[in-house]
């Protein structure tokens, strides 16, 4: 799965680039680096839910600073992909309550059904599978957060449901979504 | 039923709302700090209340406000800490969730109180949904006038943003969630110098927890003493806990400092007991940093008396037979759980999450976890155990900020109170499932 886009491609939508130096303006002269992270979610939301090298360039040009800066924080932060992701990331949380109430069980569960395992891609490019840590939604466990929606409080019944509800919808979630009504 | 301060307000619809949450007292406490009182009296009343950081280190809030440096000419800053990562924790989630305005209405008056022009919410990312909650709160203050210039008429101004984080445990640290908020990667910084004195762009910086801005709103609204008259010893007022595991209530309780241990395990008020008719065996109280304890340690103390939830009495007896509150980040675990299992879980986390700038964490955290894994496979020496000990031992106190810590008491207080589990896996040699869920 390469993108498909040249360097000149790449350009933020009109709205999209009113929202980013809207982005800009909150932070004081001389420290708008300040907005990065929240530009690099904008342009990941954009650019087909991953950040290629000429992604990070443009974003960089966009603040005037080099773009190992840019490469040096998509690289620390975890909700950064650097590589070509599904349309839905599923981002299963593996850590603590979650693991104390089944999340093993769902994981075990959805490799089953998509037949990949935790890290790789379905071949149509629908679904990527991931595991996350701690989500803060140990109360409401076990859990999976796909896009910017938290889907809580899984069995094997309501995970089947909402694999099929995405393959219905069929179009990218990314984290700078409106959100929906959680399901849950 | 316990007094309910953060609370109080939960079951009303709409409560998310500015109009319902006017209606319902809110935003009193602006009009009290910013019409009758000078920003050091704020600071006077939060020191009277006893309120100390709830986000976990328990330091006394009104102490860190009063270190705040006032250099005249330099802007100050409070940043509000929204990172909630801590395994087990989901309070401050359920806080902005539910009450947006209380957080906004307690950011405007903590900053009035420290004189910061321009605040952040610095929000993990993952909660980005949030982030819609509270910037369409924010536009209702702003809207209504407790937010922008000369709020209801007064000098003070204050601008408010919610900032995005990208998924990193570290940045709950507070050094490490300014340089976050400065657009770098989330190392944290040595200190001194702290933030009080240089922290966002290196001028004065407070940076509080979601809840313990929260509670500065009733500590203004009804005095710092009120509030001091709430709880036990030092720790005063209300807590939010956050109850997960083998419980048959999990979710987030508010309450009064003091409440016995074993009543919010087992009363229907709280967590109704542990699920499926199974005993307890073990409790993580604050967080997955903070010591694991057996059953007969976390209902009572070495002493024999009951544990309370408070600062001091989860603390009695230090590590060898305590453990701390924490964020409140509450787990309970029965009899069916691994502890051995569990702190492989925890161990993979924070090697996941070091930020990989001092050795004994970053190299350290990786060995402890590929040796729990190598036990959990069947391949575990006797030695191990004591391996594992002396890594730990190796990081503690040794690194620059306390997530070297965090990685290294659950794996001490597992092998204190439960080295028979590790010595009995070794001898068994059960291995795991092979699956890839145990690949990290």
């Amino acid at each position: 799965m390469n993108s498909t886009m040249s360097t000149k491609d790449i350009k933020f939508s009109d709205s999209s680039m009113d929202y980013v130096q809207r982005l800009i303006k909150r932070y004081p002269e001389g420290k708008h680096k300040s907005a990065l992270i929240p530009i690099l979610h904008v342009a990941q939301a954009e650019f087909d839910g991953w950040l290629s090298s000429d992604v990070m360039d443009y974003v960089a040009s966009i603040l005037k600073i080099q773009s190992v800066e840019v490469y040096e924080v998509a690289s620390f932060y975890s909700m950064f992909n650097l590589k070509p992701i599904g349309k839905c990331h599923i981002e299963v949380c593996r850590t603590s309550s979650c693991w104390l109430r089944g999340a093993e069980d769902i994981i075990q569960h959805l490799e089953n059904r998509l037949k990949i395992k935790v890290g790789e891609t379905t071949p149509d490019g629908m679904f990527t599978l991931k595991t996350v840590e701690c989500l803060g939604s140990c109360g409401t466990a076990p859990m999976m957060q796909v896009g910017t929606d938290f889907f809580e409080n899984l069995t094997k019944e309501k995970t089947d449901n909402l694999l099929q509800r995405f393959s219905n919808e069929n179009k990218r979630r990314t984290y700078c979504d409106q959100p929906e009504t959680r399901t849950s | 039923m316990g007094k309910k301060l953060l609370l109080q307000y939960d079951h009303i619809p709409g409560i998310q709302s500015y109009d319902v949450y006017r209606k319902n007292n809110g935003y009193a406490s602006v009009e009290k700090a910013l019409k009758t009182m000078a920003p050091d009296a704020v600071t006077e009343e939060v020191k009277k209340s006893g309120l100390r950081g709830r986000g976990g280190a328990g330091f006394p809030t009104g102490m860190k406000w009063g270190f705040l440096a006032k250099p005249p000419g330099v802007a100050r800053y409070l940043v509000c800490n929204a990172d909630e990562s801590e395994p087990g924790t989901f309070k401050d989630r359920y806080l902005m969730e539910r009450l947006p305005h209380l957080l906004i209405e307690g950011m405007i008056t903590s900053s009035y109180a420290l004189g910061a022009n321009t605040s952040f919410i610095y929000i993990r990312g993952e909660y980005f949904y949030i982030t819609h909650i509270l910037n369409k709160a924010i536009d209702e203050a702003y809207q209504n006038g407790w937010l922008g210039k000369n709020i209801l008429g007064t000098d003070y101004s204050l601008d408010l943003y919610v900032h995005v984080g990208a998924g990193a445990y570290i940045c709950g640290e507070e050094t490490a969630l300014l340089e976050s908020l400065e657009g770098k990667r989330g190392n944290p910084r040595i200190k001194p110098p702290f933030p009080a004195i240089a922290g966002l762009y290196g001028c004065p910086t407070v940076v509080n927890n979601v809840e313990t801005i929260t509670a500065v709103v009733p500590i203004i609204n009804d005095g710092g003493e009120e509030y001091a008259k709430i709880g036990i010893g030092k720790s005063t007022g209300t807590k939010l806990i956050s109850a997960s595991g083998h419980i048959n209530k999990p979710g987030v309780y508010e309450i009064e400092m003091g409440v016995p241990v074993e009543e919010f395990i087992y009363s229907d008020e709280y967590c109704g007991g542990i699920w499926n008719g199974k005993k307890l065996k073990a409790v993580v109280a604050g967080g997955s940093s903070v010591p694991i304890l057996p059953a007969e340690l976390i209902l009572r103390t070495v002493n024999g008396e009951p544990r309370l939830m408070s600062y001091e009495s989860l603390a009695d007896g230090g590590f060898a037979t305590g453990t701390m509150l924490g964020s409140g980040g509450f787990i309970v675990m029965d009899e069916t759980t691994s502890i051995v299992k569990n702190l492989w879980n925890f161990t993979r986390f924070y090697h996941h999450e070091s930020c990989g700038q001092c050795s004994p964490c970053r190299e350290g955290t990786g060995w402890m976890e590929k040796i729990l894994h190598r036990l959990l496979e069947g391949q575990g020496k006797m030695s191990d155990v004591d391996l594992l000990w002396d890594i730990q031992s190796k990081i503690e106190g040794k690194t620059i900020c306390p997530l070297g810590d965090a990685a290294a008491w659950p794996v001490a207080s597992a092998i204190r109170h439960f080295r028979a589990e590790f010595e009995a896996m070794v001898k068994h040699v059960e291995p795991v499932q092979k699956s890839s869920k145990i690949v990290a």
